[in-house]
């Protein structure tokens, strides 16, 4: 049993000849792709709420058509076909310029992708959470004379943010998880990178599992961060109405 | 844009759609059971059958489902060999195959996010009439079989088809662990033909059209109860 205990160390042991390095590498670089994604669902979920909410009639049937198909088909299949298809669009466009193609790097279309995907889910939370607002904070807002972007950053911001926590929050969570599925088009995170060391050594339960308790590990962290985020965010709210 | 492939391939496409459909029947079957049972544990139990449930949720509801069928696949179907006489058994044509290993996985992760529902469920149910069974004079297992859990499913139906259509979106997953399912079948297609975008079409449509269907099946039900609104 020793023997197997420090065979069991050995190989999750972050030295070459361990595996532990290349699968904390797989964590860390998972955590960044959902970072990232995060970001970007941020941007385009944030314009894609105030565009469902503008009132453009055109505007928002283009964008009921993005989040209504993003949300409907299977993840995989989005982030395969949105991978060729982004990595092919991008060089029909190049030759077009007549530039020569590029090699697109795994890491941002990863994020790309998944910032797509993540944008759609994020304008439904958004527009949500905008929806919840007290409209007359909103018309207080304008009769002081705010502008627009004043009014975004002083009143919308602010008062969305606690409506919009926990729904932001399960994305985050679906979004390291969903980053797995990168392994399927080949980006080096965490869930390729564990196949990689298990199918070297063969011991794949044991990486399997290591990489299951990473994951979780990564939720655990967040689901602290997010209650001290929220804690943050409803300051000074009573706790229940 | 070009379709002819279909002619050639559509035994397989149907093929595919039917192995989709019992990965996505089985595991909601199996986990809808394993959930009450989880449910229950975590709203009635006792301390450690609680945290057991508990830890169980944590961790399917935390890792990725990839990661999940993986360990199945890889971890416990490298371990399985290992297992004396196994090989001889008359499971083993079933024990080998990645469906197999598949339905596991799904089913134990359906289960875990449908326990979460039927627990917020349980809790859900009006306490009023559950008191007014126990006056009737119904055992505690009466009670629980007639009033508590129909109830609590009636609360979350609109919840459990949510989640049904989630499971269908994560059955494409199996593909990895070699099982035959429509997004394979389209995998299948453009390594042969070389198209990319048609196959992925014809395949999303048929989520789509499955996820329609859902949803019809769970207004019907929904529509069974009369509800005073």
């Amino acid at each position: 049993m020793a023997t197997a205990q420090q065979g069991i160390l050995g190989l999750l042991s972050p030295y070459p000849p361990g595996w532990g390095g290349v699968l904390l590498t797989g964590a860390v670089s998972t955590v960044a792709i959902s970072a990232c994604a995060l970001a970007i669902g941020l941007l385009l979920g944030t314009g894609g709420a105030l565009g469902k909410l503008s009132g453009n009639r055109v505007l928002r049937l283009l964008l009921d058509v993005y989040t209504t198909v993003i949300r409907a088909v299977p993840e995989l299949i989005l982030i395969v076909g949105l991978y060729y298809a982004g990595t092919d669009g991008l060089n029909r466009l190049l030759a077009a310029l007549d530039l020569p193609p590029v090699e697109v790097n795994g890491f941002v279309a990863a994020v790309a992708v998944l910032g797509f995907v993540q944008g759609a889910y994020m304008t439904e939370v958004l527009r949500g959470a905008i929806l919840a607002i007290p409209i007359g904070q909103i018309e207080a807002a304008k009769a002081f004379g705010m502008g627009p972007v004043l009014r975004f950053r002083r009143i919308l911001l602010p008062a969305l943010l606690p409506n919009a926590l926990p729904g932001l929050a399960n994305l985050w969570m679906s979004v390291t998880k969903d980053s797995a599925l990168v392994a399927v088009v080949g980006y080096q995170e965490l869930a390729l990178a564990t196949r990689l060391a298990g199918a070297s050594t063969k011991h794949y339960f044991v990486f399997f599992l290591a990489s299951a308790l990473l994951y979780l590990a990564i939720t655990l962290a967040s689901n602290v961060v997010f209650k001290l985020i929220e804690g943050r965010v409803r300051r000074g709210q009573p706790r229940l109405a | 844009m070009s379709f002819t492939w279909i002619s050639s391939y559509w035994p397989l496409l149907l093929t595919g759609a039917w192995q989709t459909v019992s990965l996505l029947v089985i595991s909601v079957v199996f986990g809808f059971v394993l959930a009450i049972g989880l449910a229950f544990a975590q709203v009635s139990g006792g301390r450690l059958t609680r945290l057991a449930a508990r830890g169980y949720c944590t961790f399917f509801r935390g890792t990725p489902l990839l990661i999940q069928l993986w360990l199945l696949y890889y971890g416990v179907g490298s371990l399985l060999p290992m297992i004396p006489g196994i090989r001889q058994s008359l499971f083993w044509p079933i024990l080998r195959e990645g469906f197999f290993f598949a339905s596991v996985s799904f089913t134990l992760n359906y289960a875990a996010y449908e326990a979460e529902v039927l627990r917020g469920a349980l809790l859900a149910v009006p306490k009023g009439e559950l008191e007014a069974g126990q006056a009737f004079g119904l055992s505690p297992w009466k009670l629980t079989r007639r009033i508590w859990l129909p109830r609590a499913i009636r609360i979350a139906l609109p919840t459990i088809a949510g989640e049904i259509v989630m499971q269908l979106k994560a059955t494409p997953l199996a593909f990895t662990v070699t099982v035959m399912d429509l997004y394979a079948v389209a995998n299948k297609v453009r390594q042969d033909t070389l198209l990319v975008y048609e196959p992925l079409l014809v395949v999303t449509l048929f989520y789509l059209a499955l996820t329609a269907v859902i949803a019809r099946v769970f207004r019907g039900l929904e529509a069974q109860v009369p509800v005073r609104r």
